[in-house]
């Protein structure tokens, strides 16, 4: 829906010259919804900021929001829904304070009625529709972005990589592993072997409430992986609903090392490098 | 075609790949090395791969066959530095490069050889399990 | 390092030699780079290409690479085409079974290339020459 030239002048005019009746109307409105969740000073900068957007992007002769001349409008209503979204304001909330612009011009145009007025209203209605939609995909694109970035932040968080002893890291899983959190901690215990140089990992499994066959599997390919590179790899924590699930699933676990608790697995591994480190010492004994 | 240079350091040949090899220069490393182990008698052979960033089921049998070659000359062969993103890639292809000894750097590698010849000249009988870490699964 | 390659159209290489192996793993590296491909994907792509290039070299007498970048509206990716002449496979199935091998390798080309990618075509018959072609997306 295109504003004809007639149209964006007359809406540019009216907006121009009832500014001031236009904003005051638009922003009660829009504080009425938010009910004081936004401080009445940061409104009026938002309505008037939009405001003066609107009216250069038809001055220009944007009477289409899709046009070139209605960059700037795109930026202020993308920048608008993109603060809203990030403060929790609803969907609903941040598309109303566009909506609103409606109510006001309807109060201003009541009042000087002409025979062009309701063909005018119906065409500024389709453009404030046109902007209230733009501000509600904006709204929709930043909490993707959000949801997303928490998402690889819990990640992040998720699977830390502790250096437990001289030469011995260990990943403490804890909660759901799916494949690709899986991937994730296979990838950053593998680099921190390299990064540290410690020749021994422990995999604690204690937090994990259940394991499925692809969770087993990236686990065993972690340890293959790990000895391809000259480290070892201990599991520990297997509680006995996961030692069942395993021998029911029929993963063969083969000759990796699994140990109760964190605190054996540790054990065995002090156990091995005293050995290894014992046997620089020439022995005849034997 | 580009050779790979073999250094001895003591009684371990020391060999660092640094270009992506073709499959003529795996080849001729191949060679170069058991000539090197015969003619320096040396008893260990450290393959640093830190600088590879593949390594696909030619060079991996490659690497296989020097380890078995040098076992046969009395050699130890350990493959050094080879990447997490590679080692991830192996097991997904299906490679497990039996019979390798593996370490994370050329520093443990030589440990690693040390501790083996330790281990045959003064423990001969010691039929215990071993505890290095090695690549079969 | 890739100035003046425009990666947006499909790269080409004859495999005629084992040189040309390695030609083929740094393109498909570029292009994988280009197409934000994570580090274990650059290397599994690029493992993959290796193989079937060496595969095109021995077993199809040699024959040529088109890598291209490609997009499936979501996500980027790469996609590689291995196309030969020569023999064909009369077996696809058998040939595609770890360790199945004719030409004294570990039997891992085929089989394992198809692990490491996301997508694997394969198009053969005996005397009509084979033609694989493999898509890795970014994740």
């Amino acid at each position: 829906m295109t504003l004809s030239a007639d149209q964006s002048g007359r809406l540019s005019y009216l907006l121009t010259s009832r500014g001031e009746q236009i904003t005051q109307r638009w922003t009660e409105v829009v504080a009425g919804q938010l009910r004081g969740r936004l401080s009445r000073a940061e409104l009026v900068r938002q309505v008037q900021e939009l405001h003066r957007a609107l009216v250069d992007a038809l001055g220009k002769g944007g009477g289409d929001l899709a046009a070139e001349e209605a960059a700037e409008l795109r930026a202020v209503l993308a920048e608008l829904s993109q603060g809203q979204a990030r403060q929790g304001f609803s969907a609903t909330e941040t598309a109303t304070g566009v909506f609103a612009l409606k109510d006001a011009l309807l109060g201003v145009l009541e009042t000087d009625q002409t025979s062009e007025t309701l063909r005018d209203y119906v065409a500024f209605s389709a453009l404030v529709d046109q902007m209230g939609l733009f501000t509600f995909e904006s709204y929709v694109r930043t909490r993707e972005s959000l949801i997303a970035d928490q998402a690889e932040q819990l990640l992040e968080l998720s699977t830390p990589v502790v250096k437990l002893w001289e030469g011995v890291v260990a990943v403490p899983l804890v909660g759901t592993l799916d494949s690709a959190r899986a991937q994730v901690v296979m990838e950053r215990l593998l680099q921190t072997l390299v990064d540290t140089g410690s020749p021994y990992a422990i995999i604690d499994i204690t937090g994990v409430p259940a394991v499925d066959t692809q969770v087993a599997q990236h686990i065993l390919k972690t340890v293959v992986a790990a000895r391809l590179m000259g480290a070892d790899c201990i599991i520990s924590g297997i509680r006995p609903q996961i030692a069942q699930t395993i021998v029911a699933l029929g993963i063969e676990f083969g000759d990796i090392a699994t140990k109760a608790s964190l605190a054996d697995a540790l054990r065995h591994v002090l156990r091995l490098s005293g050995v290894e480190a014992s046997r620089r010492q020439p022995r005849r004994e034997a | 075609m580009d050779r790979v240079p073999i250094l001895k350091i003591g009684d371990i040949l020391l060999v660092s790949i640094q270009v992506d090899m073709s499959d003529q220069t795996a080849v001729a490393l191949q060679e170069d090395l058991a000539e090197r182990i015969v003619a320096t008698g040396c008893h260990g052979v450290i393959i640093d791969i830190t600088a590879l960033d593949i390594v696909d089921s030619f060079v991996g049998r490659m690497l296989s066959t020097i380890a078995s070659i040098s076992r046969v000359l009395d050699a130890e062969t350990v493959v050094v530095g080879m990447r997490p993103a590679v080692a991830i890639t192996l097991v997904e292809l299906g490679l497990s490069l039996n019979g390798i000894r593996t370490a994370l750097n050329v520093e443990r590698g030589m440990e690693l050889v040390a501790a083996g010849r330790g281990y045959d000249d003064y423990d001969e009988f010691d039929d215990g399990p071993d505890p290095a870490p090695t690549a079969s699964p | 390092m890739t100035s003046g390659v425009d990666l947006s159209r499909p790269q080409q290489q004859t495999v005629g030699s084992d040189e040309d192996v390695v030609r083929v793993r740094q393109m498909v590296r570029t292009v994988a780079v280009a197409a934000r491909l994570s580090l274990v994907d650059q290397t599994k792509v690029v493992t993959a290409a290796s193989e079937l290039a060496r595969n095109t070299l021995v077993y199809g007498g040699g024959g040529t690479v088109e890598v291209t970048a490609v997009d499936n509206g979501r996500k980027p990716g790469i996609r590689i085409v291995f196309a030969d002449s020569g023999p064909g496979i009369a077996d696809v199935d058998l040939a595609l079974t770890d360790g199945y091998t004719t030409g004294g390798g570990l039997g891992l080309g085929l089989s394992g290339a198809r692990r490491l990618v996301d997508e694997f075509d394969i198009l053969t018959a005996p005397g009509q020459g084979t033609r694989v072609t493999i898509t890795k997306w970014s994740r």
